[in-house]
C-alpha cells in the first residue's frame, strides 16, 4: 500500500510550492483537450466574423472602418479579453479548462498578452505544427506562447463533492494500521456509495486475513474500522 | 485528532474563507479593490490545515476539498486588482519610453535591420526603375503608381479620397499595420530569425517602393503623404524588432538562466515595447487616414512631420526619467 509514497506515479500533476509551503497541485490540459477547446473557439470566431460582416457591409465608408477595427480585435484580443474576465476563452470554458501562471496565480495582463500574441508563431507552418511540437516536448504541455509568458492550462476542477461514511458501529481496527493502509481504508469507505454491492463484497473480502470475515459481513467490519478512524471511540 | 474533530472545528473557519472567496469571485468588475481584512490571516491558516490533513492522512476527500478551497484562496490572494487607468497613463508616461532606453542595444540592432536594406534597396531603387519588380509583383506596382500620381485626385489611394474612404483606411490601417507589428514581435520566439526576416524584408519592401516613386519624380506627392504618419509608424516597426529580438536572444543565448527562464525573463521584459508599438501604430493608423491624405500644402505636411519627429524623439530621450536617479 505503500507503494504510492515511494515510486511517483506518472501523471499530469504538476505541482508548485507557495510561499505558505504547501504544494498545490495542478492538473495539466494535453493537447486534445486543447485543440477541442480551441475549434470550439474557431467556430465562435467565425461566427463572429460573419456576423461583423454581415451588419457592417451595407454601412459605406464607416461601416468598412469598424468592420476591419472588429476583425483586428477579434483575431489578437478575443482570447485576452476572456482570460483576463474569468481565466479563459469560452472554447476553454466549455471544456473546463483555464489559464493560470505556473505558480498558481491568476492569470496577467502582460502574460496573456504574450501567450496570445504568439499563438502567429505556434501557428507556424500550419494547424498550430510548431505549438503541437514544443507541448509535446516539455513537462507541463505548453506551447511557445506559453513558455514565454509562464502560463499552463489547467483543468478548472468543480468544488469536490464530500461523502458523508455510512454511520456503521465503530470497531477498532485489530492489528497496528500504517498512516498510508489508515488512508486507504477511509478511502476505501468513501468509495462504497459509488460500488455495488458486490464490488464492494469483493473488496472487503481481500482483506479477510485482518478481518476473518466474509461477504457483507467483511463490508460492515471495514467500514466499521473506518468510522472508527475517522471518529475515534465515542 | 480525529478526522472529525478536526472537521467539526475547523468547519466554520472554512465556511467563513469560502464565502469571502465567493463574494470576490462574483462580479469583478464592480467590486471595490479591497481585500477584507481577514482574508490572507483565514487563507494562512487553512494552508496550516492542509498541510496537516495530508501529512495525517485525513480522508482523499477531505484532502482535495482543502486543497480546492486552498487553490481559490491562492488565485484570489496573489491577483493584482484595479488601476487600470492610473497603469495605463504612468505606462504611457514613464514604463514606455524607460523600458526602450533600458534596451536601446535591441533597438539599435533592429534599427540597422530594417535601415540598412531599406538604405541600399531605396538607392538602387533610385538609379535603376527595374530592380523594384525583383521587390514586389507588377500588380503591385501598377497600384503603387497609380496611388501617387502627381495628377491623382485620391493621394496614398486607390479609393476616391472622401470622409468614408478616410474612415475605411482607418480602419485598414488598424487590421493591417498594428497585425505587422505584432507579428514581427511573435516570429522572435522562433530564435530572432523571425523577427530578423521580416524587418528585412519590410526594410527592403519600403525603401525599395521609395526610392522607385522618387526616381519617377513623384517626390512632390509621395513624401508630404507618408512624412507625417512615417515618425510613429516607422519607428514602431523596429520597436516591434527590438521586442522581437529580445524574445530571441532569450532562446539563443540565455546566459546565466536556464533557456526556459531567459525566455521568460526576456518576454516579460518586451511585453512594455511591443504594448508601446501597437499604441503607435494606432495613432499612426489615425495620422495616416486622416491627416496624410489630406489637401494641406505641402510645407503644412513637412511642418507637422518634423514637429512629430522632435517630439517623438523629445518624449524618447526625456519621459520618465525620475529625480531619484531612474533612467
Amino acid at each position: 500500500m505503500s507503494v504510492n509514497s515511494l515510486t511517483p506515479l506518472t501523471d499530469t500533476l504538476s505541482e508548485h510550492e507557495t510561499p505558505e509551503g504547501i504544494r498545490l497541485e495542478l492538473r495539466l490540459a494535453g493537447p486534445i483537450v486543447r485543440a477541442c477547446a480551441w475549434s470550439i473557439d474557431m467556430l465562435i470566431r467565425v461566427i463572429l466574423y460573419g456576423l461583423v460582416a454581415a451588419v457592417f457591409a451595407f454601412w459605406g465608408g464607416i461601416g468598412t472602418s469598424l468592420m476591419l477595427i472588429l476583425f483586428f480585435l477579434i483575431e489578437w484580443f478575443y482570447p485576452l479579453l476572456f482570460e483576463l474576465y474569468n481565466g479563459a476563452s469560452p472554447g476553454k470554458k466549455a471544456m473546463g479548462l483555464r489559464v493560470i501562471h505556473d505558480n498558481g496565480t491568476p492569470i496577467t495582463f502582460a502574460s496573456s498578452f504574450i501567450r496570445n500574441l504568439l499563438r502567429t508563431a505556434d501557428f507556424l507552418p500550419f494547424l498550430y505544427a510548431t505549438g503541437l511540437l514544443s507541448m509535446l516536448m516539455n513537462r507541463k504541455f505548453q506551447r511557445l506562447g506559453d513558455l514565454a509568458a509562464g502560463t499552463v492550462v489547467i483543468y478548472h476542477d468543480n468544488k469536490p463533492e464530500r461523502i458523508q461514511l455510512p454511520e456503521v458501529e465503530r470497531r477498532r481496527p485489530p492489528v497496528d494500521l500504517s498512516v498510508d493502509e489508515q488512508r486507504e481504508l477511509i478511502r476505501f469507505a468513501e468509495r462504497c456509495p459509488q460500488l455495488s454491492r458486490d464490488r464492494q463484497i469483493e473488496l472487503a473480502t481481500l482483506l479477510g486475513s485482518v478481518t476473518a470475515k466474509r461477504g457483507v459481513a467483511a463490508v460492515e467490519e471495514l467500514l466499521g474500522y473506518a468510522a472508527w478512524l475517522t471518529r475515534g471511540d465515542r | 485528532m480525529k478526522q472529525a474533530q478536526f472537521e467539526a472545528r475547523y468547519q466554520p473557519l472554512w465556511s467563513r474563507l469560502d464565502e469571502q472567496l465567493k463574494q470576490l469571485e462574483s462580479f469583478r468588475f464592480r467590486h471595490r479593490a479591497e481585500l477584507p481584512a481577514d482574508l490572507p490571516q483565514l487563507y494562512r491558516q487553512l494552508c496550516n490545515h492542509y498541510a496537516l490533513s495530508q501529512s495525517r492522512r485525513y480522508s482523499p476527500q477531505l484532502v482535495e476539498a482543502l486543497h480546492h478551497l486552498v487553490l481559490r484562496g491562492h488565485q484570489q490572494l496573489y491577483r493584482r486588482r484595479g488601476a487600470w487607468l492610473w497603469r495605463f497613463l504612468s505606462f504611457i508616461s514613464c514604463d514606455f519610453p524607460r523600458s526602450l532606453r533600458l534596451n536601446r542595444g535591441y533597438f539599435a540592432v533592429a534599427l540597422v535591420l530594417f535601415l540598412l536594406p531599406a538604405l541600399l534597396a531605396g538607392g538602387y531603387c533610385l538609379h535603376d526603375d527595374s530592380f523594384i519588380y525583383s521587390l514586389m509583383s507588377e500588380a503591385e506596382v501598377t497600384k503603387m503608381e497609380q496611388m501617387y500620381r502627381p495628377d491623382t485626385a485620391r493621394l496614398g489611394r486607390t479609393l476616391e479620397r472622401s470622409a468614408d474612404s478616410d474612415f475605411a483606411m482607418f480602419g485598414f490601417y488598424i487590421y493591417n499595420n498594428i497585425g505587422i507589428g505584432f507579428r514581427t514581435f511573435a516570429m522572435g520566439i522562433l530564435a530572432g530569425v523571425g523577427t530578423v526576416l521580416t524587418l528585412f524584408y519590410n526594410g527592403l519592401v519600403i525603401g525599395g517602393v521609395a526610392g522607385y516613386l522618387t526616381g519617377l519624380g513623384y517626390s512632390e506627392t509621395f513624401w508630404p503623404f507618408v512624412s507625417g504618419h512615417s515618425s510613429l509608424e516607422l519607428t514602431a516597426i523596429v520597436i516591434s524588432g527590438a521586442a522581437g529580438l529580445m524574445v530571441g536572444r532569450g532562446v539563443l543565448c540565455p546566459g546565466r538562466y536556464r533557456r526556459l527562464d531567459a525566455i521568460k525573463r526576456q518576454a516579460g521584459r518586451a511585453v512594455p515595447l511591443i504594448m508601446g508599438a501597437g499604441l503607435m501604430l494606432l495613432a499612426a493608423a489615425f495620422i495616416e487616414a486622416f491627416w496624410s491624405a489630406s489637401q494641406m500644402p505641402n510645407v503644412v505636411k513637412y511642418t507637422v512631420s518634423a514637429i512629430l519627429w522632435f517630439s517623438m524623439i523629445v518624449y524618447f530621450v526625456y519621459a520618465g526619467r525620475g529625480t531619484s536617479g531612474t533612467r
